[in-house]
């Protein structure tokens, strides 16, 4: 049997087994209230204990056994699993249907075991974090045991293409591989400051338009507009990236007397400013149009124009929200990858031009993890150090950046 | 008029110059963002129209008795090459199938290869070599070459024959993962919102629990990848590049999506309806289950139309689980290696053959197509339902 016909017959045999225990326990409940009058709880409160009674030690069963022969501990056959889940969910069904008398208040262990359900549901997403953070940080700890942690930071030169050879334990005639990542930050910063180039000023002055000057009905039409840039899936913006901008930024490059690479780092990212707009136009709209209105009343009372009053008064007061939604477009811009894959190099490339082929972050974690490499080499577990680096700057941005807006939030509420 | 009080109109006039010209950059910055939005639909638009009608060419094909151990026998040397090749490979088993056929000769519309369908839809780089070019102009002369509406765009998977690859693959393992992520993200979504506006107190846990969901939902998509990597491959050992995979990474990205939408919806419900249902005897699983959920749906089901939409463009997380592989084939299972409509798109990008350019497009189109309806479903959604209460 494999995991999937065990899980399959686990789910097939649950199911069914757990409706019969429903409806008799529900039955058991309405002849006891035909017996003795209206019980404490609703008959279905009495078919759901039974549920919970039948159902809670088989999934627990269930779970530790496929979590220890997870961890490879021990090797329980699949038939004993669901023999030994089913016969422990069988007996405790039978004391719980024991306990279903008239005076029994079946809706207290329900109500209970429902909120232990959903508590279970809400650590989930903290579990997502913590395998996010660990599943990061082991195979980092890893690779930093094969290539130190200075030279990886500092580096400035990336040429792991020796990588595999250690990996297939030719290490020795090998020339050593280098794993210095400089060039690759510097090309993701390369890229999200263009981005950001484009998104700030665009983004900034279509929020102030849409909550200054615009009225309330060209807002609403304007607004679901800009979000359709914000939800076009990035493979897409890579592809017209790739096809469309990037030939024409070689030419207009070429027409001023400049050389330019088909894979520049100017195209990825002006395609990336204009994806991050709507992030920044609406969460600055919000922010700005969260400045109370007196404010802007007296200033415009002293005789200001209403540009005066934006830039004196109201820009200056929202300023926080509004570096915040700057953080928050640029926390974006660093972890985007289909654009980068698609439009930018993979080259890394320590320079100031913009026309030349740079690479990001991004673009060497996908290229490592979509290779053919062997997992355990170092250059597959680069992917996860560059990975690590990727999650530390990105959850510093947001942080900072909630902070910043919760503090604002605190002022003007 | 004074000195003064000129230099003083002067000094308001040039005030009000700088007013307009700061209102005019406003404009200026929504002009330049939808001037970029129908620039982009345009131009995406007019790459992908090609690609739905397709080259056939009328030939003659002659079943005779070579052509079991070589294809290539069926037709005359100077149709070969401008004859897809996949309709030349099944030959041998049609006539398998009919062997009545055997010895026969007939006139028949096939499929054109995508040299000849590059060259007559007039596009650089087609591929066709010059000598055949004379032939083909003459039988597009005679009719014998016509474009015509391409069914097997929607009717066949991926291939490595740009003229029969399509998108019905992709479209299947999409709506496979899709089905995973939705099963287990929006029930744990929705279970966790009840817990956090419902059950849970205000308290320094649940704070935490908040602050995670923020920041989980702003985390890059692809680090989502490297999780679905490390443990659901790595240790579960959920197959690689099978809809099981990437569905349940994309479930974990969708939570927060579902979870934020979903607690505003809950928000919206106003106190009264709970004070009103504890006061005649509910408790609090029944005030939830029988009258909070039910006026919270519309908004629930709103969130979860928006995060499917976002989960079915994603494409970053999808690579690293391995989602990219050239499947011809419709996955039978969730265990099966597949590929979804981004991958398909991502991988169609980088062939080398221009034909696969308008097909990229045209995938573009279908995908887009999809979103933006869900995206206008849900906006129609909650314009429709919206209460003020």
């Amino acid at each position: 049997m494999t995991t999937a016909d065990i899980f399959f017959w686990f789910a097939t045999g649950l199911l069914p087994l757990s409706l019969m225990a429903f409806l008799f326990a529900q039955q058991k409940a309405n002849s006891l209230e035909k017996e003795h009058g209206f019980l404490h709880s609703r008959p279905g409160f009495y078919g759901w204990y039974a549920v919970i009674k039948f159902a809670s030690p088989a999934l627990i069963v269930g779970f530790i056994c496929s979590f220890l022969s997870m961890l490879g501990l021990v090797n329980i056959p699949g038939i004993m699993v669901l023999s030994t889940a089913f016969a422990l969910g069988g007996i405790s069904l039978w004391f719980g249907l024991k306990h279903i008398k008239h005076d029994f208040r079946a809706r207290q262990p329900v109500e209970k075991a429902m909120t232990v359900l959903f508590f279970i549901a809400a650590m989930i997403s903290i579990l997502t974090t913590l395998g996010i953070v660990f599943s990061v940080i082991f195979e980092s700890i890893r690779f930093f045991h094969i290539i130190s942690f200075w030279d990886f930071i500092t580096g400035t030169v990336w040429n792991p293409d020796t990588a595999f050879l250690i990996g297939a334990g030719r290490g020795e005639d090998a020339a050593v591989p280098q794993f210095g990542s400089l060039p690759i930050f510097a090309g993701t910063f390369m890229i999200t400051a263009i981005a950001m180039l484009v998104a700030v000023p665009v983004g900034l002055f279509a929020a102030i338009y849409m909550s200054e000057y615009a009225s309330h009905k060209m807002r609403n039409r304007l607004k679901p507009l800009l979000e359709i840039l914000a939800g076009i899936p990035t493979v897409v913006y890579g592809f017209f990236a790739a096809i469309t901008i990037s030939p024409l930024v070689v030419e207009i490059a070429n027409a001023v007397g400049l050389q330019a690479d088909y894979t520049n780092a100017l195209t990825p990212g002006l395609i990336m400013g204009v994806m991050i707009i709507p992030f920044i136009s609406s969460l600055s709209d919000d922010v700005i149009r969260a400045v109370p209105q007196p404010m802007r009343d007296g200033s415009l009372a002293l005789g200001t124009t209403h540009s005066e009053t934006i830039r004196h008064i109201v820009l200056p007061a929202a300023l926080p929200g509004i570096v915040a939604a700057f953080l928050l477009g640029a926390s974006r811009a660093i972890g985007e990858t289909m654009i980068v894959v698609m439009a930018a190099g993979l080259r890394p490339n320590l320079t100031a031009n913009p026309l030349e082929g740079m690479t990001t972050v991004t673009v060497k974690i996908v290229e490592a993890l979509t290779g053919d490499q062997e997992f355990d080499s170092a250059f597959t577990l680069a992917a996860f150090a560059l990975g690590l680096v990727l999650l530390t700057v990105t959850l510093i941005l947001n942080i900072v950046s909630t902070i910043v807006i919760r503090k604002f939030r605190q002022r003007y509420e | 008029m004074n000195r003064s009080s000129m230099q003083q109109n002067k000094r308001l006039q040039r005030r009000h110059r700088a007013d307009r010209r700061f209102k005019y950059y406003g404009m200026a910055a929504i002009a330049f963002a939808l001037s970029f939005l129908a620039f982009f639909f345009v131009d995406i638009i007019g790459k992908a129209l090609p690609a739905f009608e397709q080259a056939y060419i009328q030939v003659p094909i002659n079943y005779n008795g070579e052509v079991k151990d070589n294809y290539n026998k069926a037709i005359p040397r100077s149709y070969r090459y401008l004859v897809s090749r996949s309709y030349l490979r099944s030959l041998p088993q049609k006539l398998e199938k009919y062997p009545e056929l055997l010895g026969t000769t007939e006139q028949t519309w096939v499929l054109a290869s995508y040299r000849v369908d590059q060259y007559i839809k007039g596009h650089k780089g087609h591929g066709l070599k010059s000598k055949y070019r004379p032939h083909v102009e003459e039988m597009l002369q005679n009719k014998k070459i016509e474009l015509r509406f391409n069914k097997q765009f929607f009717t066949h998977g991926d291939s490595k024959m740009a003229e029969t690859a399509g998108v019905l693959a992709a479209a299947i393992g999409s709506i496979l993962t899709l089905l995973i992520t939705m099963a287990v993200s929006v029930p744990i979504g929705v279970m966790t919102a009840i817990y956090l506006e419902e059950f849970a107190g205000d308290n320094r846990f649940t704070q935490a629990i908040e602050v995670n969901i923020n920041n989980l939902a702003a985390i890059p998509s692809i680090l989502y990848g490297l999780l679905g990597l490390a443990i659901f491959i790595n240790i579960v050992g959920v197959p690689r590049s099978s809809a099981l995979a990437g569905g349940l990474t994309l479930a974990l990205m969708t939570l927060p999506v579902i979870i934020i939408t979903t607690r505003a919806a809950l928000r919206s419900i106003p106190d009264s309806i709970r004070d009103a249902a504890y006061g005649l005897g509910a408790s609090n699983l029944q005030t939830v289950w029988h009258h909070v959920l039910p006026l919270a749906f519309p908004g629930i089901l709103t969130g979860s139309i928006i995060g499917l939409a976002q989960a079915m463009g994603e494409t970053a997380p999808l690579l690293i689980v391995g989602m990219m592989a050239y499947i011809p084939e419709a996955p039978s299972g969730i265990f099966d290696a597949t590929t979804v409509l981004p991958a398909q798109i991502y991988t169609w990008s980088s062939e080398s053959i221009r034909a696969f350019e308008e097909r990229t497009a045209a995938g573009i189109i279908v995908l887009l197509t999809v979103l933006l309806s869900l995206n206008a479903l849900a906006v129609w959604l909650r314009n429709r339902t919206q209460k003020t209460w």
